[in-house]
């Protein structure tokens, strides 16, 4: 047995503009019979505001509801209003769902985007990327978004949110490994973000020395040459060519070009390199 | 029909315990409370009555009660026989079972591996479109390598019943063990293992009216065992651990009352299934039937109602308190229809509306119509609401 607020109960027993707007012209189907659930949810949009709304659903009774309360929402919103309309929103709006339920919330978002993609004549991105979760067609987009936006951190979480994973469960290692990627990303963003922290001279010689061995030596000894890290001073690095770099002519161009340009991109964007003179 | 009378019709998930087993169990929790190894006569008199249960149970088996052994649940039987049978053939690496059995066996059979430490090859007998398995196959997929056969007498979800008589006389004249899940079976279906060729038998007091928490192993006399507990000598030395002294006195109560209700159940039980079904398939458009019509329990009937979704089919039915189940589970963890139905090749327009109703002999007519009054009118309601209803 489902323990369902109150709200979504009374949702699933009174639900609220069924049927299909006639002239619509804004459409969202989402789902289909084999996954178990699927939304139609159509619209008439007057001056980007949505005049109308009716669903029709086929699943469980938190799908119902959430249909119900979806349509309930979005009545005489404007679309622009209407788009920052999360799965959350709905969830909030029924006073909270199961969370083995919580895709049926997401379907109700779903069919909001694709309807109001429809309006604008637009392709929605979650129809292209690759099919994850070949049991209910689930992409990789799609489950990466849901990552995101619900803050997602197992397999079994997206599968509550997406259904990805909820068939045959051939999936989990596709979906363990988007998890991973996409948390990775977040964090990676959230350093970018962040303003870039002071350097010690200690961390950055080290550093510096490191990218040198990974990607500078390596072509320059291909050439009988190398080079030696002399001193840091603050955004100064001053290097000294040896072997066959030192009588080069482009030894200049060498620096400027290949190892400034390095250092920059992977230690510090305010690095100047000099030669010793 | 009174507003907040429940309409259970949920019996192959569980039963009412009859007041008679409730009755006789009584005594065992307040006054006869003594430990049935106990020396003295106020513990060993509950001993007496235990072994008395034993009898009749033996008494609906048509076997000895020798043979029988006190568990808590279908599943520690299942899992006890398959599990027996195995370490008695430790050369034997095959085990013959179906694709529509209970989990208690199927989820076992489906990691025998990592429960054994030994590699098994695990043959499960695909069904027809009407749950029936092919007798050929069977017999073919029996061989020498064969440790155990485990096969259910009767499906859960449909009512199936296979050949099981037929099946472990094959197996026999193979040499090959022979286990049946008989759960859904015991007390529908005459049973007379004296004359049958079946090793292993599990069955679950809570399925016809005894409480949940007991159940039976038979393990025909001569036939490998290994106990699922060690411990103390209770139950010959098969079951370790102190009998749960008064669930056995109602197992034992309600086999008795299951012998002498199985006409009943075969009759009225049977017409008044019958009488729902016919009047669902013939009230309701787009209804199918699923499982073999014949072949079947007398209490079951598993009915898909096209386009519409069992969890929500089930929820309104709850408005007016009638219960039954639904082969489909909306959770996300299996939002898949049952793996019966599945196995079956149910279209998937189906497979996710179908509800089970199972009967007991406490259902009446009157109930019965009061669930043919109310169904029309929720399936129409879904329908309507189906964004892939066709129309009638």
């Amino acid at each position: 047995m489902w323990l369902y607020t109150d709200t979504v109960t009374e949702h699933f027993q009174n639900p609220r503009n069924v049927g299909e707007v006639d002239n619509a012209n804004g459409v969202g189907d989402v789902g289909s019979l084999a996954c178990g659930d699927a939304l139609k949810l159509t619209l008439k949009i007057e001056d980007e505001c949505i005049i109308e709304a009716k669903f029709k659903t086929f699943g469980c009774a938190s799908a119902i509801a959430s249909s119900s309360a979806l349509t309930e929402m979005i009545k005489g919103m404007e679309i622009a209003e209407a788009e920052k309309i999360t799965n959350e929103d709905i969830a909030e709006f029924l006073g909270g769902l199961p969370k083995e339920k919580m895709h049926c919330s997401v379907m109700g978002r779903e069919a909001l985007e694709a309807a109001i993609a429809d309006y604008r004549g637009e392709t929605l991105p979650s129809t292209e990327g690759q099919v994850v979760c070949e049991c209910f067609g689930v992409t990789d987009l799609e489950i990466t978004r849901a990552i995101k936006e619900s803050n997602l951190r197992s397999v079994e979480e997206i599968t509550n949110f997406t259904k990805a994973g909820g068939g045959c469960g051939k999936c989990e290692d596709q979906l363990e490994s988007l998890l991973r990627q996409t948390i990775s990303e977040g964090l990676q963003i959230v350093e970018v973000n962040k303003k870039p922290k002071r350097m010690t001279t200690l961390q950055k010689i080290k550093k510096i020395e490191d990218v040198l061995e990974r990607e500078v030596r390596p072509g320059l000894r291909l050439d009988g040459g190398d080079i030696e890290l002399i001193d840091v001073d603050g955004d100064f690095v001053i290097v000294s060519m040896r072997g066959q770099c030192t009588s080069c002519a482009k030894s200049e161009t060498t620096i400027k070009e290949l190892v400034e340009k390095k250092l920059r991109e992977q230690v510090l964007e305010t690095l100047i390199v000099e030669e010793e003179k | 029909m009174a507003a907040d009378k429940v309409v259970y019709l949920d019996n192959n998930a569980t039963t009412m315990v009859a007041p008679e087993v409730y009755e006789a169990m009584a005594p065992y929790f307040t006054e006869l409370y003594g430990n049935p190894s106990s020396m003295h006569t106020f513990g060993g008199q509950v001993g007496v009555a235990v072994d008395r249960a034993r009898q009749q149970v033996g008494s609906l088996l048509g076997c000895d009660s020798a043979e029988l052994v006190f568990t808590s649940c279908g599943t520690e039987s299942d899992s006890t026989a398959i599990l027996s049978a195995l370490r008695a053939n430790p050369d034997k690496r095959h085990v013959v079972t179906t694709r529509v059995e209970h989990p208690a066996v199927k989820n076992l059979c489906e990691n025998l591996g990592s429960m054994t430490g030994t590699k098994y090859r695990v043959t499960m007998l695909k069904v027809s479109e009407d749950g029936l398995v092919d007798f050929d196959e069977y017999v073919n997929a029996l061989s020498e390598d064969t440790a155990i056969v485990s096969i259910m007498w009767a499906n859960n979800e449909t009512g199936v019943v296979f050949p099981v008589p037929e099946m472990a006389r094959a197996a026999k004249d193979r040499g090959v063990l022979f286990h049946t899940d008989a759960v859904q079976a015991v007390g529908k279906i005459p049973i007379n293992l004296k004359e049958l060729d079946i090793d292993y038998l599990s069955m679950s007091g809570h399925k016809l009216h005894a409480p949940k928490g007991v159940g039976i192993l038979y393990v025909r006399r001569g036939t490998a065992y290994a106990p699922f507990m060690t411990g103390g000598h209770q139950e010959h030395g098969r079951r370790a651990g102190t009998e749960n002294v008064a669930s056995i006195i109602g197992l034992g109560k309600a086999c008795e009352l299951a012998g002498e209700k199985m006409e009943e159940e075969n009759g009225r039980v049977k017409e008044l299934r019958d009488k729902l079904e016919h009047g669902l398939m013939t009230s309701i458009p787009r209804a199918i039937l699923n499982g073999n019509k014949e072949q079947r329990l007398p209490n079951t009937t598993n009915i898909s109602f096209e386009y519409v979704e069992g969890e929500a089919i089930l929820l309104h039915m709850n408005r007016f308190k009638i219960c039954a189940s639904s082969g489909s589970a909306c959770t996300s963890g299996s939002l898949e229809p049952s793996h019966v139905l599945r196995a079956m090749g149910v279209p998937f327009t189906a497979a996710h509306g179908s509800i089970r109703f199972s009967l007991s002999v406490y259902n009446t007519e009157e109930e019965i119509d009061f669930v043919l009054d109310k169904m029309p009118a929720i399936i129409a309601e879904l329908r309507e609401m189906s964004p892939f209803w066709p129309g009638q």
